[in-house]
């Protein structure tokens, strides 16, 4: 199998090139991430992040012939040769395929990730009703892969100022939990042309997102209740 | 020094709204408009010309117009504030599109009211 892969060291680099590799594997059951490692065998100055090679930790996001994806649950027999393996883009690289996600770890802090209830602590759990945890569904699922914030025009182009598909998500994971009694805050902590508006609705984090879930109707779902609360 | 990034502007929902609702009127404009050319085959210009000498017409006409611009100036801001990160330079051509913007509401008011 062949392999083009972006190699970049800043340190000692001047700038980036695509380095082609091959391997003498049959594709048969094996994922993408496995391909990696047995290359990164080869050559170990290969730089690549991964923990759990199980589509639960998020941490081998990257741009696989073109398209934002985990390496760990990707087919290596429905990719098109040579695969085409570059960082995940936008955001600088630390080197080849890691990439440093600070502003995308700066955009999901901003939103306060984390349930804000004022009342006392009760004895036990804050209990919710079935059809109240449902709401949670399809949000709480997110692994903060990058994959969706990183293939974002809108991303690229304002990181500093626009929270980014995979925040909104999770903002609205807080608005939409019954337990949470900042709603308002929220929304208005939200509520600015460049934070939420510049979501153009496009849906490339729709189309990118490993895990199967809809940032894009998050962000309307948010835009909806900002539009029940003024109206 | 660190560079702070400041935002919470707590505006940005009536721009959204306005250009959802200004694209619905356009639309329904627009249907009309096609409905009337195609129950008008062929289309002689006394019939045109005797749509636009209706008050309602020329007023949904200027709505449809107003919708435009409206429409438009949400868009082009939209634009602007993607791709053009100077302050200055975005303030500037963010001026223009609004002056270009009121000067064709006047203009379209003078042509629909000239139509004899």
């Amino acid at each position: 199998m062949r392999f083009s892969i972006y190699r970049y060291n800043p340190e000692t680099d001047s700038k980036p090139h695509m380095q082609d590799y091959e391997l003498d594997i049959e594709a048969g059951n094996m994922m993408l991430l496995d391909a990696i490692l047995l290359l990164k065998a080869q050559d170990e100055t290969l730089s690549v992040r991964r923990s759990c090679r199980e589509g639960v930790c998020g941490s081998d996001a990257m741009n696989i012939n073109g398209r934002n994806g985990l390496a760990c649950v990707t087919p290596l027999s429905g990719l098109k040769q040579p695969i085409e393996l570059r960082p995940l883009p936008g955001q600088p690289v630390v080197r080849d395929l890691v990439v440093d996600l600070s502003q995308f770890y700066k955009q999901y802090r901003s939103i306060k990730p984390y349930l804000i209830n004022n009342e006392p602590e009760p004895e036990i759990e804050r209990l919710q009703s079935p059809e109240d945890r449902e709401k949670l569904d399809g949000l709480y699922e997110c692994i903060l892969c990058a994959c969706c914030s990183t293939a974002c025009p809108s991303f690229w182009w304002n990181p500093d100022k626009f929270v980014g598909p995979a925040g909104l998500l999770q903002a609205y994971r807080f608005i939409a939990d019954t337990r949470d009694q900042a709603t308002n805050e929220r929304l208005d902590n939200l509520e600015d042309p460049y934070r939420l508006f510049r979501c153009h609705s496009i849906m490339t984090c729709v189309d990118v997102c490993p895990k199967g879930l809809n940032p894009t109707g998050a962000i309307g779902k948010i835009k909806e209740m900002l539009v029940k609360r003024t109206v | 020094m660190v560079e702070r990034i400041v935002s919470g502007a707590h505006y940005g929902l009536r721009d959204w709204l306005m250009q959802r609702i200004t694209g619905v009127a356009m639309a329904l404009y627009s249907l009309f408009m096609v409905a009337f050319l195609l129950t008008h085959q062929p289309l002689q210009f006394e019939e045109w010309s005797g749509l636009f000498h209706n008050q309602w017409m020329r007023l949904a006409s200027l709505l449809f117009l107003l919708s435009l611009y409206l429409h438009a100036w949400v868009g082009v801001r939209d634009i602007l504030m993607d791709y053009v990160h100077h302050t200055v330079l975005r303030l500037t051509l963010e001026a223009l599109v609004i002056l270009a913007l009121v000067g064709c509401t006047a203009w379209s008011v003078q042509i629909l009211w000239s139509i004899r």
